[in-house]
Formats: C-alpha cells, structure tokens, sequence
C-alpha cells in the first residue's frame, strides 16, 4: 500500500480527527463521575461530614486550577499525550518521560479499580437474588477486554458510548437529589451530626480527608489526550474541560447533600456504594434501579475513558521513540493507537485480577498527583518562556500564577494526607518513578530523534 | 447451576472471542501494512497546516 504512491509527500497514517467539546465532556466526565457514585466517602470516615464537604470544596479548587491551566496549555500543544507533550515542549525530555509514565499508570490503575468494581456490583446483585459465590473474574476480564476492543474499533464510537452513559449517570444523580427534596425518600434528610459531631477527629481529620477528596475530580485532566483527535483543539478542549470541572463541582456536592443527609457517617464513610446505598435508604425501587444502573454506568465511562487516554499516552512515547516505536503504530482501517491499546490489556488485568481495590486506587492517585505537581511549574514556565502575546493560546486562563500557586500548595497538602495513610506506597511509587527515570536517562534517551520530537512551530523561547 | 454460573460461562466464552478478534485484527494488519506505513504518524501536523501561532 506504501508504494503505491508515487508522489514526493509521503503517506502517512494518523489519528481521526472527529471529535467535537461533547466528546471531551464526555472523555472528562465520564473518567471521573464514578468517583461520586464510590470512593469519594472514605473522606467522611476519615473526618467526619463537614471534613468530607471541605474535602470536596478543596479538591473542587484543586481541580479548577487543572482544569484552568490544563485549558490553556492544551488549547495551545494540541497533541495526544496531553500531559506529556507539553512536559516535552516546555520543560524536557526527562520530565516528559516521567509525565509519560504518570499518565499510563493513573488510567490503568483506574482502569483496573474499575473493572473490579464492575465485578463487585454484580456480585452484589447476585447475592441479592440469592446467588451466593459468583466468580468475579470472567466479569472482570470481559469489561476490560470489551472496552478495549471497543477502544479499537475507533474514537467516534468509544467517546459517543461514553457521552450516552456519562449524561445518564449525571441525571440519575440530579434525580435522586430532585426525588429527596420533593419527599420521595422514606427517611428525611438528617444533618444533625454536622452540630453534634462537626470533627469527630479534629482537623487532623479534614487534612486526612482530602487523600479520598480527590476521588470527586481524579482524571478531569485526561481531556487534554484526546487533543489529536478533536477538530478545533484550541475550541473544543477548553470547552470540554471547563464545562466538565463545572459538572463535576454541581455532582459533587449534590452528592455530598445527598448522601451525607440520608445516610449516618459512621456508615457513609465504610460504604462501598454510597450513591447507590442512599437509594436504598429512600425505600424507592425505581430510585434503586435508577442509581444502580447510574453506578454501572459510571464504572464502564471511566474504564472505557480510561483505555482512550492510557493508550494515547503510551502511543505518543512510542512514536518519539521514549518507548519502542513500534507503540507509535496507527491502525489504518479504525485510525486508533491500536498496538497499544492491545498492549496496555493485559497490564490492566494483573492488577485487576491479582491486587486489592485500595492498592490499586492509592497507585492510581498518587500517579495523579505527581501528575498535577508538574503541572504547576509547567504553567509557570511556559507563561515565562512563551509570554502572552508571542503565541497564539485558544484560551488564557485568568489571575496567573495564583492558580498554580494554590494547585502547588493542595498537592503539598495532598502528599502529607496520603503520607498519613499510605506512606509506604508513596514510598515505593517515588522509588519506581526514579529507576524508571535513570533508565530512560542512561540507556533509551540515545534512541530518541533529538531533533524530531519538538514539533510546535514556536517562536524560540524567551531567554534561549 | 443456575442463571448466574451460564452467565460465568458466557463471560469467559465472550472474553475469548473478543480477545481472539482483537488478536486476529492485529495480526492481520501487522502482517498486510508495511510497518513504516503503520509507525508513519508524526505529532503536531495540524499544527503545520492550520495552525499558525502567530498573532
């Protein structure tokens, strides 16, 4: 097929570009809402209610601060990899790698949680109807595998199943929020722990909070990969992201109300479907269905964004050569990264299949917040070396630096809170990031085409 | 065996096919492209002809 042209441009295969700001709502969205549906109520066991409502509004603003900085970044590098393409272009090849690196284990660590998620819920409904033992992992293998092939069919129809299932979920929690404030629910709203026990652990508890704070709006940032692959990046994905952190911040605390009011906090923070477990509360069945097939929802648009966004991470190292490039393949029929997304399956299935759901979600977060640290000096260092007025942006965020100041000083927050639970993971995760980065150093950076990986056509930058 | 252990069943049977597919298509391009062709994608080509970055 190759030689078959016989003119002097040579023939090249890319990513089809077909997506429009729905779609990005959607990727952005659909990767994150589950976080509402499950996880986000272990900050309520850690510090009580009103640590779980300032957890939420703190992470709300760490997340707006993404959702900023990430808009005009990506409106102006428009290339899959998100992330890692404007670490490359801004900062350097090694701080990409790692970025590179961070964006591939987050998704597939939330891949996997959600995958075994998806076999839980089953479980549940089967022990339900009085089916005791079901065997989890042919459910398990079948989400991740499905998706993936869905994923390899091609973007429109990933990112279009994915628009469907994330708009239902979002009603589904406006309508339990509605149907309890019109008196549907059996039990009333109860708020009377937020002035008998505001802090049941202190303020300790509120810093401890804000570790599962963060499962509210975890992956908002993975709007920016699809930037290949929109028609008008620098329209589009400022569009979808803002709209996006704007729907989260509404179901967050719709969530919160919702929940929290319903459901006492001893129980809320051990819950393991809280949106779910608040329709049962109500004593509706047509709430319970609604909120069951929300949470199955929820589960399958973040395992289904999640492939989109790993797979377009690792095919961008692939094709500079940070990683073989035989990853920077094309397929020519469905125009997807289709030898990575084969390859990134069965990495999602080892830790579905062989680690615990909190291992795999802390892993997944702290990849996430190394991920959002860059950010900060990234958006300092790209406004110094590219000032405005010497590149075109598709959006420039207001009041620079005071986002990526107070995006530094929550991950700093951020870090200690996960230090307090997990310190022995955050640990292990800096060790891997720093052998992984003395081998890109030492022995894959001489395969990279210097020359070739720097593809905006930028001014030079200010002080170079 | 009840409803739930055929829908055990079904999983591990549709987990199969789905995998052999994916695998087969793969293979099928892998084998019929030349890689050069496949690996031809380049980072920032809308950038080059829409784009231009200046004011």
């Amino acid at each position: 097929m190759s030689n078959s042209t016989a003119t002097a441009a040579p023939e090249r295969l890319g990513l089809l570009r077909v997506l429009g700001p729905g779609h990005v709502w959607a990727l952005g969205v659909g990767i994150v809402l589950v976080g509402e549906y499950m996880g986000w109520n272990f900050s309520v066991g850690k510090g009580g209610m009103i640590a779980g409502l300032v957890a939420c509004w703190v992470a709300g603003l760490l997340y707006t601060c993404v959702a900023m900085i990430d808009s005009e970044v990506t409106s102006t590098v428009a290339a899959a990899g998100g992330q890692y393409a404007q670490a490359k272009h801004i900062v350097g090849p090694l701080m990409a790698f790692n970025v590179g690196l961070f964006l591939v284990m987050a998704y597939t660590m939330l891949e996997a949680a959600n995958a075994i998620t998806i076999g839980f819920l089953l479980d549940t409904v089967a022990s339900m109807l009085g089916h005791s033992g079901l065997n989890q992992k042919p459910f398990i293998i079948l989400t991740i595998l499905s998706l993936a092939w869905l994923n390899y069919r091609g973007v429109l129809a990933s990112l279009s199943f994915n628009f469907v299932i994330t708009a239902f979920a979002f009603v589904a929690i406006i309508l339990l929020f509605v149907a309890v404030q019109f008196g549907v629910s059996a039990v009333p709203l109860d708020f009377s722990a937020v002035t008998n026990e505001p802090l049941p652990y202190g303020w300790l508890g509120i810093v401890a909070a804000m570790h599962f704070g963060l499962w509210y709006y975890l992956g908002i940032e993975g709007t920016c990969q699809a930037a290949e692959e929109v028609r008008s990046p620098s329209r589009s994905l400022p569009f979808g992201t803002m709209a996006g952190i704007m729907t989260l911040l509404i179901a967050a605390t719709l969530t919160w109300y919702v929940c929290s009011g319903l459901i006492p906090w001893e129980y809320l923070g051990n819950s393991g479907t809280p949106l779910f477990d608040a329709a049962r509360v109500t004593g509706n069945t047509g709430l319970m269905v609604l909120l069951f097939i929300g949470t199955a929802f929820a589960t399958t648009a973040s395992a289904n964004g999640c492939i989109n966004d790993a797979s377009r991470a690792w095919f961008s190292m692939g094709r500079d050569r940070y990683l073989p490039s035989w990853f920077g393949a094309v397929h020519p029929h469905y125009r997807t990264p289709y030898r990575s997304i084969v390859f990134l399956v069965p990495i999602a299935l080892i830790f579905a299949l062989g680690a615990p759901l909190d291992q795999v979600i802390t892993f997944s977060i702290l990849s996430g917040l190394l991920g959002y640290t860059f950010m900060t000096f990234n958006m300092v260092m790209f406004r110094r070396k590219w000032p405005l007025g010497t590149i075109k942006r598709g959006y420039v965020h207001p009041w620079h630096p005071l986002p990526a100041l107070i995006l530094l000083i929550l991950c700093g927050a951020t870090y200690f809170a996960v230090f307090l639970g997990y310190g022995t993971q955050l640990i292990a995760m800096l060790s891997f990031y720093i052998i992984a980065s003395l081998w890109f150093h030492f022995w894959r950076y001489r395969f990279v085409r210097r020359g070739e990986q720097f593809t905006m056509p930028w001014p030079r930058p200010q002080g170079y | 065996m009840d409803i739930w252990n055929y829908l055990e069943y079904a999983a591990w049977a549709l987990s199969a096919l789905v995998a052999v597919v994916m695998l087969l298509d793969m293979f099928r391009i892998d084998t019929t492209y030349d890689n050069e062709l496949l690996t031809s994608s380049r980072e920032g080509e809308l950038e080059l002809t829409q784009e231009r970055h200046e004011l």
